[in-house]
């Protein structure tokens, strides 16, 4: 027998490092979201409840992914949706082999975390619900937590993603990647959808330090890492990864309120662990030889302004020719007030 | 999945057509229907009679019974294509061939159920 905190922090660990990829596991049979969450909800108080006396399995994923489909099996057998489960019985026969591996634990848990972003940032959906679905579905926050990053009441939110999960299954959105053809829009729609998450308007934020946001934030970068090793050769997918990486290691210089301009920013606050990553993540997006796209040259910009960690000076003019080729590429207000600001600064 | 294709378009007779782009617009809708059966997908097509021949019927005592669409609208419903796909994205590729997306609009609709040999199929109401 185990002390129940060890289970607790067990289960806990398992949910944090696999929420995601559990869920997109159970869901893509039925593309049902809603019915996944409960099943998976089920899974965990189930851990809950016996890994303090039978101990934690060796593959404790593997015996959640077990567990919550046999909830599912069960709930799709309950009258309340079993005029409609015939059908999907048969998908979750096709899954059968799939399962018998993952609870023996010989193979890892397939990712099907990337057919999970495609669905939630679908052009079906709509752009301004596909952020908070991500952060729901994909990293686990709860719908409180989310309607807080995004100053909203948790009442609306909770219904907003209940509609929009509620529409992929009754549209019948795929849980697929996106053939050749369509690729480069939805690779867009994620990557808008992923950044959104990132830039939810805390700059502006009138709260002190919120670790609801903080989390928030830190979890979206690694979902940009983790975004941009699934699609492998996507440049840009890299260029968001290396972006928020070089955003998220001056962090810690955000904790004073007000927040300092970047340029007055001490250096020695930043995380120079981050600022390499970000740099070995920015090479690997220019590695593939692509035109520059917009998240490439803004990671491009704030490569720059991490240098003066090293350098100790900031490079003004290479900053001037990057936000020309931003601005003629993404011709935002933002951009062209940014660029007028670094040619102000060689003049 | 069971998909509804709605096609909506802005109404031209015959005459404003003209023989010529009439004669396009049916052979495009033939080779489209092929398309479809020949892929295995079709379950049903209908293309409609203009709106100048629909009749509205509303309840009540007795029924109010009136000529004309039911919205009066610059685009009217055309016809119907029931297909029987895997997912939204092969209803939206499907829906992007119609010939009439060029000059309308197609409405990708999944169907609830349906009333097969004397009984509904099951029904999703959650």
């Amino acid at each position: 027998m185990i002390a129940a905190d060890d289970a607790r922090v067990a289960a806990e660990r398992a949910a944090r490092a696999s929420y995601g990829r559990i869920l997109a596991i159970i869901a893509a049979a039925t593309r049902d979201l809603a019915l996944a969450e409960d099943s998976l909800a089920d899974a965990f108080e189930k851990a809950l409840r016996t890994w303090p006396e039978a101990g934690i399995p060796d593959n404790p994923e593997g015996w959640l992914v077990t567990v919550a489909r046999n909830r599912l099996r069960d709930l799709l057998r309950s009258p309340a949706v079993r005029d409609a489960a015939p059908l999907l019985e048969g998908v979750l026969e096709a899954d059968e082999r799939d399962a018998a591996t993952i609870v023996a634990g010989r193979d890892r848990i397939p990712d099907k975390r990337l057919e999970l972003l495609f669905a939630c940032a679908h052009p079906a959906i709509d752009p301004g619900i596909r952020t908070p679905l991500m952060l729901q579905v994909v990293l686990g926050f709860d719908a409180t937590q989310i309607a807080r990053a995004f100053g909203v009441e948790p009442a609306t939110m909770a219904q907003r993603l209940v509609r929009a999960k509620r529409r992929i299954r009754d549209a019948g959105i795929p849980f697929a990647i996106p053939t050749r053809q369509d690729m480069p829009g939805r690779r867009d729609a994620v990557l808008e959808a992923v950044y959104g998450a990132y830039a939810i308007d805390w700059l502006d934020s009138p709260m002190d330090s919120d670790p609801v946001r903080d989390s928030i934030a830190d979890e979206t970068r690694w979902l940009a890492v983790l975004l941009a090793s699934l699609l492998e050769t996507e440049a840009e997918s890299w260029g968001l990864a290396a972006l928020l990486t070089f955003a998220q290691s001056r962090a810690p210089a955000r904790a004073a309120r007000p927040w300092p301009p970047l340029d007055e920013q001490d250096p020695a606050t930043w995380d120079l662990e981050l600022i390499a990553e970000g740099r070995m993540l920015l090479r690997r997006a220019s590695a593939l030889g692509e035109p520059l796209g917009r998240f490439q040259l803004e990671a491009a910009i704030q490569a720059v302004h991490c240098d003066r960690a090293r350098t100790g000076t900031l490079d003004a003019e290479t900053l001037v020719t990057l936000y020309r080729g931003l601005v003629a590429i993404a011709p935002t207000a933002g951009a062209r007030a940014a660029l007028a600001a670094a040619e102000a600064r060689v003049r | 999945m069971r998909y509804a294709l709605l096609l909506h378009y802005p109404e031209m007779s015959a005459d404003e057509l003209g023989p010529e782009a009439l004669a396009e617009g049916m052979r495009e809708f033939d080779e489209y229907a092929k398309a479809l059966d020949a892929a295995g997908v079709l379950r049903s097509a209908e293309v409609l009679q203009p709106s100048t021949a629909t009749t509205t019927v509303r309840g009540g005592e007795p029924l109010r019974i009136q000529d004309g669409p039911y919205a009066d609208t610059k685009e009217q419903l055309g016809g119907t294509f029931v297909i029987d796909v895997d997912d939204l994205d092969a209803a939206i590729g499907w829906a992007g061939k119609a010939p009439s997306v060029s000059w309308g609009a197609v409405e990708i609709r999944p169907v609830g159920t349906r009333f097969v040999d004397g009984a509904w199929t099951g029904f999703d109401y959650r």
